[in-house]
């Protein structure tokens, strides 16, 4: 073997200077920090267009010793192809980062050969494999070849990821021979990565996987002369994060072993290793046999070990023998774990040591809350971790409480006073709620003034107060106004507190464009709960003048460019739109007749049927947990925290159907209806109702339309007598009572899980109405037979969109459809003056059944349709205006 | 016969300036013209690829008198011949620039043949020269707008093809891809080189030149020599090397490097020194063989000859000198640590 390994060059890469890869080289470190899908804050500079700070990242790579530098564009919100085009001609344009080679890194070909195309060295394509089969493995191999690239070659083939070691060198072996025979690709110039999967992960057919790759290294480099092997080497850890002690023993470790194996090189964050040598004997014993799979029970006896180091590393705490620390010890344990089983004796316990009551909470509880703000903002807790912590955290201040006031001495340890509150008109507040707790942990005084607050309540309490940050919520589209309205209402009184304004509609933009101007005070977005913490940090240090002057000026020039930027977007006249709506032939077609023509009203649908229909996905994110169920429940990061949520959510519900905690009502009716122009007219002996419906109006592609939900109803002309649905479900009746008891007990954590558990029953009630629908009232489709995952992906004929959501964005529309289905009476919901639903675990909206019919985003309007719209609801233009705001196209 | 066969026996010379020489010829206008350029409303005096096809004479002239002085090699006169280049004269339709390719590849074959014809011992070859074109795919133009690109690497793969195609059309025995002061143009131009191989079924060796712009050692757009020979390799290249900017001496360094880290053969054709404060070259012929002597006692080289301020008088000098040395060995690759 030695003789043919002479005979092939070495790997040889260039950027403005060469990198030669010889057996005798060093490790090569590969820098991942550029990497979209790996760095939030990579990721967060591309999508807001600073190229020139996404430059430092690259270049803080360079100087940190990546010797390669790897460029990764694959995020859904951007058009990857020009963003890695734009970026690798700024990298070029930066010597100093210019000087390493790049590696191109994404799971798309298009995106890979824009970038091939940018590149004067020669660089790595990360990565090809077989995959999708052989043909495009090799024609992007070929592809490669010419325009002069190394490539990383996945472990990966038709049937999966490799994760056996006969998996990884069959898959190996058959790549290579492809690589060199077929295509001549240069041996040298071949990257396998035999995959880097999680160690001690508590599931056995893990146990093996470090010992798979590192025999599998060694196999490559004996058997595929030439050949390289890479991999992401943070990965093994994944089951420790949170203990970087552990973590970086791990990597170092696997490092050790791995290049003895032959790994050339990886994706390594240079902040996370630690010397081999220097890693305590006892540590890296267990460290290693988790590794190179020694023992029965490697993995308990490096998680016992690891809860030992996590801690001060003195403390003798592992399992439930942390009950024999000490009381601080106990107390910080009971807060990072969120255990409350013990917090009160602890507490009390405490209360007796301690001089004063407050100093308990000063000392060892604000201790153990900044321990839990510091790891949930780095990333090593999750939010319901958090939400648990807090809730530890809020009862052993109620229990201290009445010793506060009897002690008296009242002065305040907090960082500030934050009063929050969900706008007007609007009824959502679990994302409040969340940054409530979020910033109570982190030593925050919080006044949460609830929903449906109006301006002047907000900023008279306050001034009472002496509130240091108010924050504003909303999830609906009108809330934004309200939001303007808010900050108009304070630069009239003349108010300096900073306003934070955040909810799921809400917008950097929309804050720079339409909030910030209006109020000579600071204003800052809020993307999420854990942004919160820093804004506020920073807007009540010593250094606020600096922050607020930079976020004025970043919104100023946002909101310049958002102007100079706008009017752009090619559009045609909503007369043509019209002229160009959904093609669909009704001559040939017979509007299905309902089995049920009218109202049907259900009361106290069974909790226990509508579960099934539960769609978790969204649950998840609510949590700030990404990742699809039930995917998520075993994913390597977050799976055992989505697990237990999970249990947790499912024990609620079974509480809430056992108990009958929670009431669910419907209301539907199908109307007879024809369309005439965006009009959708409802004619009946029993009622009548004209829905006014938007059109699209972008400049679209050849035979694309210009849609309207009006196009899926039959027109009068057409002379066929068509129908059209709508709806309303709530499953929040008796909601209140059930949160109330909750927040008795000071227990944040459930009544936040209980709101996301309603809101998801109220979608589950309405997927399960829409199919009632389909198959016995309307009956269109009666022999329909679809999974819930079928259901999700929306597999059925026909829709039901919301107004206020992409396909009709105005919410006002709701005023009629809850007329013609008399839906306060029928179901409890009522309507806020924003047109919010109460309970907000409710939805509303409306049935087409037409084979064609679809979701859709209206995308922008512009005035020659707003002002027939506002002439078709007889509203004044400047009305219409202010509700449809989010879809003006004009100023 | 193929230059392959004979590369390993000698070394072989390339003739030196072309602009040079037709500077000589103090021509006008109109001998930049002829009947359908007639009412052409560009100038078209300076474009001297388009000479090949008004006044073809001189550029054979031009050629014999390279391969009377013992040049090996001549380079076509197509060293702005691609539709970039050529949209300058506004004569970037295909038909035009096809026309100068494949007429400029046509003269120098029939002079070369003519020649090893009447000399079989001493077979003359012809390179198709492919110029860098006047932008620069990994620069930008505006210093205050660094991302923005002239030119992106598609543009300049197509016109590089057509390029290629015309040349080789015209039967030309090598490509020269040269003058490289931007990698990423050399290998817009190489991958449209690639693609010909691939259509046609053929495999003419080709060359790779580039150019150090300075003392800095790197090239126009920042690569190290190193670097340059890394990213050009993946061709299998006939050839890499150095030209123009610099004069031999001042080349010599950097061919060293190339020569110690590639198993390809190894080429140079730096300038006739460098140019004074008229810009004007002045390196007598003696002078500039005396630098190359250097290459070839170090046996730099397989492939030798000039650039701007050749002449040739310079090229007989320098196959006078060849006479005497070996040529360069293929080594094996030496390896930076």
């Amino acid at each position: 073997m030695d003789n043919i390994d002479d005979h092939i060059p070495p790997l040889t890469l260039a950027g403005l200077e060469p990198l030669v890869v010889t057996p005798e080289s060093n490790f090569i470190n590969i820098g991942e920090r550029t990497n979209v899908t790996g760095s939030r804050r990579f990721a967060r500079l591309i999508l807001e267009n600073k190229y020139e700070e996404a430059l430092d990242v690259a270049l803080n790579q360079v100087r940190g010793g990546a010797q390669i530098l790897d460029v990764n564009m694959d995020e859904g919100m951007l058009d990857g192809k020009e963003a890695m085009v734009k970026f690798l001609h700024l990298v070029a344009s930066e010597p100093e980062i210019a000087r390493i080679p790049v590696m191109i890194d994404s799971s798309k070909w298009e995106i890979i050969e824009a970038g091939l195309q940018c590149l004067q060295g020669k660089g790595v394509v990360n990565s090809i494999s077989l995959k999708e089969g052989e043909e495009p493995f090799l024609d992007q191999a070929r592809k490669i070849k010419m325009y002069g690239a190394a490539t990383v070659v996945m472990a990966f083939d038709e049937h999966g990821q490799a994760d056996t070691f006969e998996r990884r060198i069959e898959i190996c072996e058959r790549s290579y021979k492809m690589l060199v025979g077929e295509v001549g690709f240069a041996s040298q110039d071949i990257i396998f990565d035999p995959n880097v999967f999680p160690v001690a992960t508590g599931i056995p057919e893990h146990n093996n996987y470090a010992v798979d790759f590192f025999r599998a290294a060694e196999w490559i480099k004996e058997n595929l002369p030439g050949a390289k092997v890479s991999g992401g080497v943070s990965n093994v850890s994944f089951s420790f994060r949170g203990n970087n002690v552990v973590r970086e023993a791990m990597h170092s470790a696997f490092l050790y072993h791995g290049i003895k194996a032959g790994m050339d090189m990886g994706i390594v964050n240079a902040g996370m290793i630690e010397v081999y040598d220097e890693i305590p004997k006892d540590l890296l014993e267990r460290v290693e046999d988790v590794l190179l799979n020694r023992r029965e029970d490697a993995t308990e006896r490096l998680i016992d070990f690891a809860e030992r180091v996590k801690g001060s590393g003195k403390t003798k705490v592992v399992n439930d023998t942390w009950r024999e620390g000490t009381v601080e010890e106990r107390l910080s344990h009971a807060l990072i774990k969120g255990i409350v089983d013990y917090i009160e004796a602890d507490t009390e316990e405490a209360r007796q040591k301690y001089d004063k009551p407050l100093h308990v909470i000063e000392g060892p509880l604000m201790d153990g809350m900044n321990t839990v703000g510091d790891l949930f903002g780095s990333g090593k807790m999750f939010l319901p971790q958090v939400v648990k912590s807090a809730r530890v955290m809020k009862k052993a201040v109620a229990y201290l409480v009445p010793y506060l006031e009897a002690g008296k001495s009242d002065q305040n340890s907090s960082k500030g006073k934050i009063l929050l509150a969900t706008v007007k008109g609007d009824v959502h507040d679990i994302g409040k709620n969340i940054v409530g707790v979020v910033l109570g942990c982190n030593n925050y005084d919080i006044v949460d003034l609830g929903v449906m607050v109006p301006a002047h309540k907000i900023l008279e309490r306050a001034e009472a107060e002496n509130a240091d940050i108010i924050g504003l919520s909303g999830l609906i589209t009108p809330s934004l106004d309200e939001m303007v309205y808010v900050a108009e209402e304070m630069e009239k009184r003349d108010l300096k507190t900073p306003l934070l304004i955040g909810g799921a509609t809400t917008s950097r933009i929309h804050t720079a464009v339409k909030i910030a101007p209006k109020y000579s005070g600071s204003v800052s977005h809020v993307l999420d709960a854990s942004k919160s913490v820093p804004v506020a940090t920073h807007l009540l240090s010593s250094e606020a003048d600096d922050y607020i002057e930079r976020i004025k000026k970043e919104y100023e020039s946002l909101a310049k460019n958002h102007l100079a930027g706008r009017g752009e977007k090619q559009h045609i006249s909503y007369e043509d739109a019209r002229l160009n709506g959904d093609p669909v032939d009704w001559s040939g077609y017979v509007p299905p007749e309902p089995n049920v023509k009218g109202i049907e009203v259900l009361r106290d649908f069974p909790i226990s049927q509508i579960r099934d229909y539960i769609d978790w996905t969204p649950f998840f994110s609510t949590w700030m947990m990404k990742g699809k169920y039930p995917e998520i429940l075993t994913d390597r990061v977050v799976g055992n925290e989505a697990k237990e949520l999970f249990k947790d959510a499912n024990d609620l519900l079974d509480e809430i159907v056992e108990k009958n905690l929670l009431r669910a009502n419907a209301v539907i009716g199908i109307f007879p209806a024809n369309s005439d122009g965006d009009e959708v007219i409802v004619e009946s002996n029993e009622t009548s109702a004209t829905f006014q419906f938007l059109r699209q109006q972008a400049k679209k592609r050849k035979e694309t339309p210009n849609l309207s939900l009006a196009d899926f109803i039959a027109p009068k002309a057409s002379g066929k007598a068509d129908f059209i649905g709508g709806f309303a479900v709530t499953a929040g009746i008796g909601i209140e009572e059930l949160i109330a008891n909750f927040e008795k007990d000071h227990d944040e954590y459930h009544v936040i899980l209980t709101k996301a558990v309603a809101d998801r029953l109220a979608e589950a009630f309405a997927e399960l109405m829409h199919e009632k629908v389909r198959k016995e009232y309307w009956g269109y489709n009666v022999n329909e037979s679809f999974d819930n995952e079928d259901l999700i992906k929306e597999k059925y004929q026909g829709i039901r969109p919301a107004p206020g959501y992409p396909a009709c964005p105005d919410h006002t529309e709701k005023d009629k459809l809850f007329k013609i289905l008399n839906v306060t009476e029928n179901t409890g919901i009522t309507l806020t003056e924003s047109y919010a639903m109460y309970p907000a675990a409710s939805v509303s909206g409306f049935y087409f059944s037409h084979p064609r019919s679809r979701y859709f985003g209206l995308g922008k309007i512009y005035e020659d349709q707003v002002e027939d719209y506002a002439k078709r609801k007889e509203m004044s233009k400047e009305e219409v205006e202010r509700w449809l705001a989010p879809v003006l196209g004009y100023k | 016969m193929d230059v392959r066969s004979i590369v390993d026996n000698r070394i072989l010379v390339l003739d030196g300036a072309m602009g040079t020489m037709i500077q000589r010829y103090g021509l006008s206008e109109t001998d930049f013209r002829n009947e359908a350029l007639k009412d052409h409303p560009h100038d078209l005096k300076g474009n001297n690829d388009l000479l090949s096809v008004t006044r073809p004479d001189i550029i054979r002239e031009i050629h014999s008198v390279y391969f009377e002085a013992g040049a090996d090699i001549a380079e076509t006169n197509t060293f702005s011949g691609t539709a970039i280049a050529q949209a300058d004269y506004g004569l970037a339709a295909d038909e035009w620039v096809y026309k100068i390719n494949y007429e400029s590849a046509k003269i120098a074959r029939e002079v070369a043949d003519d020649f090893t014809r009447r000399e079989p011992s001493k077979p003359r070859f012809v390179a198709g020269s492919i110029g860098p074109t006047n932008r620069t795919a990994s620069l930008s133009p505006d210093v205050n707008d660094p991302g923005f690109r002239a030119i992106t690497f598609a543009e300049l793969r197509n016109a590089y093809k057509l390029q290629a195609e015309a040349l080789l059309d015209g039967s030309v025995d090598l490509l020269l891809v040269e003058t490289v002061f931007d990698t990423l143009n050399a290998k817009a131009a190489l991958n449209a080189i690639e693609l010909i191989k691939t259509e046609r079924g053929i495999d003419p060796p080709v060359m790779v030149s580039g150019t150090i712009t300075d003392a800095s050692g790197r090239t126009l757009s920042g690569q190290t020599a190193e670097a340059f020979l890394i990213s050009v390799s993946h061709v299998n290249p006939f050839s890499v090397g150095l030209n123009c900017a610099l004069g031999a001496e001042q080349l010599k360094p950097y061919l060293q490097t190339i020569s110690n880290k590639t198993e390809f053969y190894v080429s140079a054709h730096p300038n006739a020194g460098l140019p004074n404060e008229f810009g004007e070259y002045d390196q007598t012929p003696e002078e500039m063989a005396g630098e190359i002597d250097g290459y070839l006692k170090e046996g730099l080289v397989n492939v030798v000859g000039g650039c701007c301020g050749t002449t040739p008088e310079h090229i007989k000098a320098i196959s006078e000198l060849v006479k005497n040395y070996n040529p360069r060995k293929a080594r094996h690759v030496i390896e930076t640590v």
